[in-house]
């Protein structure tokens, strides 16, 4: 392989905290990407996010243990399983909190992941379960500057894939016109005959199916335990605040750019690489208020 | 009411009849229990001061305010239960006051949001011929548009649906003249067409130039009917509701 150095630093480590910034970056465009929408739409904020995340690496281990249904299926039943979770939720008890103020939505969605965390914590243990990576994206392969294990490449692949759609679909079909109009003025494009409400639902399970999805990928790379989607979620939502609120665009830009920053961080002053992504934020938050790609920015 | 509407036109069945309509927001009782009907094919007019109930009575046969009680029967069928989008499924068409026009959609999304809920709308291309500007502008943002364009393509989306009765909430304010005409000329047009209007209007002269009859609202109540031929004799008693 071959190698040579840059500022100092070699570039096998280099270009492997790079790929680790990216993965990092993957997922939390995905995460935040969903955050973005379910905002958008519904004016929630998601706390629950995180154990949504959580709980599709959970389902994606129990369908592999309980009925031996591998990871290729698990990767669209688990997501399907979650959302439908995230439909009953919306059904049960956000919608009634569409009128009050966000705190009250934040502070459900907060107690939700804690129950469900409890839950699993409580059956589960906290220790992690292992989840194989599957036979088709075992070893890796020698690009030559660095050794790419063949399933991180596909999670960074698989995510752009679903970033990408997601974005397609929002901004340039006509269901995505429906939902960026319902953003606006829900009663206008109501009384235009669509069925917001049903709309709402599906676009919060479709949110949380996109954590649930999340999840399935990062199962075979963090192992499956109950904290990690606790872990992950507040590092989310600066992402999130960076990037813009209910910005679709922004949490993609942001999630992957911050992803690689964090992995650079890492290499060249590996004390700051916790806090970095929260020094952006208030960078941020003091110089464009409404992030990097809000409407207001 | 000084003049009732019943039998006003031959006791034809009504394309819309309110009865009894009573609407809140919040605590605070807006409408008071107002009737009238409209007929298909006509343009008919609420005309009234500010505060009169005008628009509140447009959002309660859309079904969207706070809460309505009362009847509104829309072809035949009873709307007061129903939500807001099975009333625009059963081809009532509203057009907003503030024109709710989409600053996330352009031009061409915004003119194209409504579906399609009946055959027999306007093509787009027709649409362009009422109003060019809109053909001109079509990957702009919608909020972009001038005044008067933003109203072009406030009803220029709602007669692609299909919809045979047109809400239009004072499309003339704030306008300049020259639009004034132009939508006065269009709803002239879609009158020919066979389109049914129920127009909000303050202007009281742009509403005598387009339609058939008029009611007059005053706090929260229907307080007259005008045929538009019974203008002229009856002119001193409009302008006294009016305040003009």
């Amino acid at each position: 392989m071959m190698t040579f150095t840059i500022f100092g630093v070699s570039s096998v480590a280099l270009f492997g905290q790079l790929l680790l910034g990216l993965i990092n970056g993957a997922f939390y465009a995905m995460l935040s990407l969903g955050l973005a929408v379910i905002f958008g739409m519904l004016n929630i904020i998601n706390f629950t996010h995180g154990a949504q995340y959580m709980m599709g690496a959970f389902v994606a281990w129990m369908l592999l243990d309980y009925l031996g249904i591998g990871y290729w299926p698990a990767l669209v039943l688990a997501p399907v399983i979650v959302g439908i979770t995230g439909v009953i939720i919306e059904r049960t008890m956000l919608h009634r909190l569409y009128k009050l103020d966000h705190l009250y939505g934040l502070l459900l969605t907060f107690g939700l992941a804690l129950t469900i965390q409890g839950l699993l914590r409580n059956q589960y243990g906290a220790s992690g379960l292992p989840y194989a990576i599957p036979d088709e994206l075992r070893g890796g392969t020698n690009l030559g500057f660095m050794f790419l294990p063949n399933y991180r490449g596909w999670v960074v692949v698989a995510s752009l894939v679903v970033c990408l759609t997601t974005w397609f679909v929002i901004e340039r079909t006509k269901l995505g016109a429906y939902l960026r109009a319902a953003t606006e003025n829900p009663t206008l494009v109501q009384a235009m005959g669509i069925n917001v409400p049903r709309m709402i639902t599906l676009t919060y399970g479709t949110g949380v199916g996109l954590a649930g999805l999340a999840g399935v990928l990062a199962a075979p790379i963090y192992s499956v335990n109950p904290n990690m989607g606790a872990d992950l979620i507040i590092v989310v939502f600066a992402v999130v605040v960076i990037g813009g609120m209910g910005s679709i665009l922004g949490s993609i830009v942001t999630g992957f750019g911050l992803g690689v920053v964090e992995g650079l961080t890492k290499v060249f002053y590996p004390e700051a690489s916790a806090t970095v992504i929260f020094v952006i934020m208030v960078i941020v938050l003091l110089t464009k208020p409404a992030g990097l790609f809000g409407r207001n920015a | 009411m000084r003049e009732q509407t019943n039998g006003a036109d031959g006791g034809r069945t009504p394309f819309l009849r309110v009865q009894g309509l009573n609407a809140w927001y919040g605590e605070s009782h807006v409408l008071h229990g107002i009737d009238f009907e409209v007929h298909e094919g006509e343009v008919v007019t609420l005309l009234g001061r500010n505060g009169a109930g005008k628009t509140t009575t447009m959002k309660s046969i859309m079904g969207i305010v706070g809460r309505r009680q009362g009847s509104v029967v829309f072809k035949g069928t009873e709307t007061i239960g129903l939500p807001s989008n099975r009333i625009a499924r059963l081809g009532l068409a509203f057009c907003p006051e503030e024109r709710g026009i989409f600053s996330s959609l352009n031009v061409e999304e915004n003119l194209t949001l409504p579906p399609v809920i009946a055959p027999g709308g306007l093509s787009v291309e027709t649409i362009f011929e009422l109003f060019p500007n809109l053909k001109e502008r079509l990957k702009s943002q919608g909020t972009k548009l001038s005044g008067g364009e933003q109203q072009m393509l406030a009803i220029g989306r709602i007669l692609r649906t299909g919809a045979r009765m047109l809400l239009l909430d004072e499309p003339t304010e704030g306008l300049a003249p020259v639009i004034v005409q132009q939508i006065g000329n269009t709803i002239r047009r879609l009158k020919q067409e066979g389109f049914t209007i129920l127009l909000v209007e303050q202007n009281f002269r742009f509403a005598a130039t387009v339609a058939d009859r008029h009611y007059v609202m005053e706090d929260g109540h229907v307080v007259a009917m005008v045929r538009n031929a019974e203008l002229d004799q009856r002119m001193d008693e409009i302008h006294e509701y009016l305040g003009v």
